[in-house]
């Protein structure tokens, strides 16, 4: 593995699991941090594999404590609320970025994550790496998280006119309005759903299954 | 009096766009200005749908991503779970694995050059892929029961092992017993007997199809040339797979990053130069006969080992049927997996699979529960489709055809 330890007052802490490298990066070095990356002739980071938006709204949150019998057990199609909200040290919202050499032949996975009550804003790197354009866009269309500096930041994935940012944890995944067309109106309108979220399969949390 | 640049639409439904894309093209007379292509159209949220289920019931909708590829998308996301369990499937099922991502990357590369002969004006070619696709689909339903949407591996294995017999057909009002028994007589055998036949069937349908296009004027006057991406800007735009090697750079992940067997077999990786239409059609080309040649490497090693294609992790896999009869444990197991499925321990994983089409990652993240916390697909085709605008720029309005079926786009898994 190349030797970025030299880089480390731009990031929290690196760790190695599974055989993959997970860089802690601080947002306001990002971008230095890029660039050291794709230049430096012993990282040649030369391409962006992927940009991915996380929230870790209900990270370690289950339906269902599965600790102790309970005796309201979990019939099928209730509807849940979840136990509690996000009990880790964990910033609700991050993205990370998965970095490939192709000199070096490896993978390197970067994370930015946004302090509780910070904006979610964070330097775009499509200036480093093209490939960043619709990666930045699909995250600001999912997450709502926005990307400073990209020229074209539309939503991509959703509809015309969509609204809220749909892969968020408090966001249902029904969603929120259905369409339907009007004999009256002689057009498709939208309404608020009508039918009740359910959950089929309780999230369950076991240790050494 | 001014002349202003024209802008239109060119799809949504259009059907050299290859799925519902919607593409904005700017042109000044006949020459493209920009590409802006509006995509989401097919966008079902995959990931955030497997969020909500258990592990092993996403699998399925793994072959909906890519649905000409599904295996391999398949492939990916069993990977990112056993990497996360730290399970490794019996090398039976690493070959059956194998043997089908192959067949999936000829399935694949079938229906692009049947597609992009079709968009350059070449008929003829469309009739012969399907005429070999079909046969390859054949193998589909016999190992899965479904042609297409196989839903076929697992983690730790696949659901079962190769059948012994392949499917017949049946004498109808339109074919007569004659006809019937004609169709059926190479299918007598065995699965692997009856790919054995097509290893050896395939090259030369290769040979026709290079006949008809490698040489043809004017084949060589709709790709030659157009649509050209050197390898430094290929790879800053996250080209992957045949978009990268058609550009001269040798990046294959089957032979970088091998996974599965594909350290074992022997095959080569074809590259182009100058990275045109011509030279990813030549490198897909060839990538059909060293699949073909890693197919029949599969199969000689699969007719002599015989054995277990699935761990006996019951907490995991399936116990067997019979044993689901007389043991309670059996039973257990069975009822649990089927219902609240496996946990799978606290951590991160990207896991990637040389897709036909490129580099198809998966991303998992899992919080210790029996359901993805965040999936994040990597779909070959984005960064592709995302380049258009730099590929053809410049460009005729009939050339946006030719680049856009050379990338070999499919929207189920760039909408996802």
């Amino acid at each position: 593995m190349t030797d970025i330890q030299r880089f480390s007052n731009w990031f929290f802490n690196l760790s190695t699991a599974l055989g993959e490298t997970t860089v802690e990066v601080k947002p306001e070095h990002l971008r230095e941090f890029c660039l050291a990356l794709r230049d430096e002739p012993d990282c040649a980071f030369k391409q962006l594999s992927d940009v991915c938006g996380v929230d870790y709204l209900q990270y370690g949150v289950d339906d269902w404590q599965t600790e102790s019998a309970t005796g309201t057990g979990f019939s099928r199609g209730v509807t849940v609320e979840p136990i509690g909200v996000n009990p880790g040290e964990k910033n609700r919202f991050a993205v990370v970025y998965h970095l490939l050499s192709l000199t070096h032949n490896q993978r390197l996975r970067l994370r930015v994550s946004f302090p509780e009550n910070a904006a979610l804003i964070v330097d775009s790197v499509i200036d480093i790496w093209p490939a960043a354009n619709w990666y930045e866009r699909e995250v600001f269309d999912l997450f709502g998280i926005i990307f400073k500096g990209h020229p074209d930041l539309r939503r991509l994935m959703t509809d015309y006119g969509f609204i809220g940012h749909p892969f968020r944890k408090d966001f249902p995944l029904i969603g929120t309005v259905e369409a339907r067309y009007d004999a009256a109106l002689g057009r498709v309108i939208y309404e608020p759903v009508s039918i009740v979220p359910r959950v089929l399969e309780p999230k369950v949390i076991r240790y050494g299954n | 009096m001014e002349i202003k640049n024209y802008v239109f639409n060119f799809g949504p439904q259009h059907p050299a766009a290859h799925g519902v894309l919607r593409l904005i093209l700017e042109v000044d007379g006949e020459t493209i200005v920009s590409a802006d292509p509006h995509v989401g159209l097919l966008h079902r949220a995959t990931e955030k749908l497997a969020e909500s289920k258990p592990f092993n019931h996403s699998i399925g909708y793994m072959d909906r991503l890519d649905y000409v590829s599904m295996m391999c998308n398949e492939h990916a996301y069993v990977l990112a779970i056993e990497k996360l369990l730290g399970i490794t499937p019996p090398e039976r099922a690493q070959y059956i694995r194998v043997m089908f991502d192959e067949i999936t990357r000829i399935l694949n590369h079938l229906l692009w050059l049947a597609a992009h002969g079709i968009d350059n004006g070449a008929m003829g070619i469309f009739l012969y892929c399907f005429r070999e696709r079909e046969m390859l689909l054949d193998c589909y339903e016999a190992v899965s029961g479904a042609r297409m949407h196989a839903t076929y591996y697992r983690p730790g294995g696949v659901y079962r092992d190769l059948p012994e017999k392949m499917p017949q057909f049946k004498p109808s009002k339109f074919q007569s017993e004659k006809e019937i028994a004609a169709l059926n007589q190479d299918r007598q055998g065995s699965l692997l007997d009856y790919l054995e036949n097509f290893t050896n069937y395939f090259p030369p349908r290769i040979d026709e199809y290079e006949e008809l296009l490698t040489n043809n004027r004017i084949w060589k006057q709709r790709t030659v040339n157009i649509g050209t991406i050197s390898a430094d800007q290929a790879i800053a735009l996250g080209f992957t797979g045949p978009m990268l090697r058609g550009s001269g750079v040798a990046w294959d992940l089957r032979k970088k990053q091998p996974y599965a067997v594909y350290d074992k077999l022997d095959f080569d990786i074809p590259i182009g130069t100058t990275g045109d239409c011509y030279d990813r059609y030549l490198v897909r080309v060839e990538e059909m006969r060293q699949s073909n040649k890693i197919i029949k490497q599969c199969v000689d090693w699969l007719k002599k080992n015989p054995g277990p294609v699935m761990i006996d992790n019951y907490k995991v896999a399936m116990p067997p049927r019979e044993e689901m009869k007389i043991s309670m444990e059996a039973m257990i197991h069975h009822f649990k997996n089927m219902t609240e499925g496996y946990s799978v321990p606290e951590g991160e994983v990207y896991a990637t699979v040389e897709h036909p089409k490129g580099e198809f990652g998966i991303y998992l993240i899992s919080d210790g529960a029996n359901k993805p916390y965040r999936l994040k697909i990597r779909a070959a085709g984005f960064p592709h489709l995302a380049a258009l605008n730099e590929l053809v720029r410049g460009h005729m309005i009939s050339d946006v055809v030719s680049v856009l079926s050379s990338l070999d786009i499919v929207f189920g898994e760039i909408d996802r």
